[in-house]
């Protein structure tokens, strides 16, 4: 399974929650698998995906799923600790871990070599790390959510990206029309 | 001016600062530490107004910023002006791009009355790439200066954009033991 699978699976659970989708062809994905008001879509500044997701989450009560991929997490690893030490109930950090830097030609991460983020984000201190194969995400996902605790979810899938279209939408509009989903 | 005891003045700016926040609804801040900003930074995580939620990094914390702004919270960051080597791209292609208000209150080390000289290496281009960036730029210098905040902080709501107030050595009334 490729992430495209993975987002097409879970798009009927993201579709009711507030959405913050990391840069590049996640976002071109999620965009064309399923485009809602509530996902909040990054046209650049990679590694940013869980802090968006951390503050809205500290912000206010709604669920937040953060989708973040390996080497965004990488970029920005600075981000565990933080996330650990300031627990939202409402936040959910989900790494789509294929080990590639899937946007720029899946060269490979540390992620796929001898990295496990999975055990980074514990020794950074969270509590509810799940690890799971990428056929189980939309479970995985749905017990997080039930969960009401804060949960780093690392799904491990195959590198590869589906051809989706760049996403031309305004960033002014992407943002407003989040906010008002956040408000709704 | 004459000389004044430092700490008493520091501490009135300290609080005049997180006071300006309060009276503008800033109510989510993130800091990463200045031996300058400290007394503001603890003012900041002292009181019930604020959720301060510390950043390792500055970019991680304008993250957060845009967050918590889309969540419906003002926030601000609190951060030396080094950061602005480091978030250029941040401020660029998410504050900027995406149309969001950060007031970003910044320590402007290597300024008159600094100690350290590889500070001046960054100060020397802070104005420069502020000014690159089309971001409005306010220069504390003088203890005085401090009551330009809140109107630059009703600025920065107005026009959603990202502001830099930087504060140097002499505003905080000398740096250390000087």
């Amino acid at each position: 399974m490729i992430r495209s699978e993975i987002l097409k699976e879970i798009a009927p659970i993201l579709r009711d929650h507030l959405v913050v989708c990391n840069i590049g062809i996640p976002s071109q994905e999620l965009h064309a698998i399923d485009d809602q008001p509530s996902n909040f879509y990054m046209l650049g500044t990679m590694g940013l995906s869980s802090s968006i997701g951390l503050g809205l989450a500290l912000a206010q009560p709604k669920p937040v799923i953060a989708i973040d991929g390996d080497g965004s997490v990488l970029t920005n690893l600075g981000t565990l600790p933080t996330i650990a030490n300031n627990v939202a109930d409402n936040y959910i950090l989900l790494i789509i871990d294929n080990g590639s830097y899937g946007s720029t030609g899946d060269q490979p991460t540390y992620a796929g070599k001898k990295t496990r983020l999975e055990k980074v984000a514990e020794a950074c201190g969270c509590e509810n790390v799940v690890t799971c194969q990428a056929e189980d995400t939309g479970r995985v996902l749905q017990e997080s959510l039930a969960s009401k605790q804060m949960t780093v979810i690392v799904s491990k899938c195959e590198s590869g990206n589906a051809k989706m279209p760049v996403i031309t939408m305004d960033p002014v509009v992407i943002r407003d029309r989040f906010m008002k989903a956040v408000q709704a | 001016m004459g000389r004044t005891p430092r700490k008493p003045n520091v501490m009135i700016l300290d609080k005049k600062i997180a006071d300006d926040f309060a009276a503008n609804d800033i109510s989510f801040v993130t800091t990463v530490p200045c031996k300058q900003l400290a007394g503001v930074i603890e003012e900041i995580d002292r009181r019930d107004e604020f959720l301060h939620i510390p950043s390792n990094k500055e970019d991680e914390g304008m993250g957060l910023c845009a967050g918590a702004f889309m969540g419906g919270k003002r926030p601000a960051i609190i951060m030396q002006n080094t950061a602005i080597g480091v978030t250029i791209n941040t401020l660029a292609t998410l504050t900027q791009f995406y149309r969001m208000p950060l007031p970003m209150l910044i320590s402007y080390r290597g300024e008159l009355r600094e100690p350290v000289a590889c500070q001046v290496e960054m100060a020397v281009h802070t104005k420069a790439l502020l000014a690159q960036l089309n971001i409005p730029t306010y220069h504390f210098h003088w203890e005085q200066d401090v009551r330009e905040l809140d109107n630059i902080l009703k600025f920065t709501f107005m026009c959603n954009k990202p502001v830099a107030i930087l504060t140097d050595a002499n505003f905080w009334g000398g740096y250390g033991d000087q």
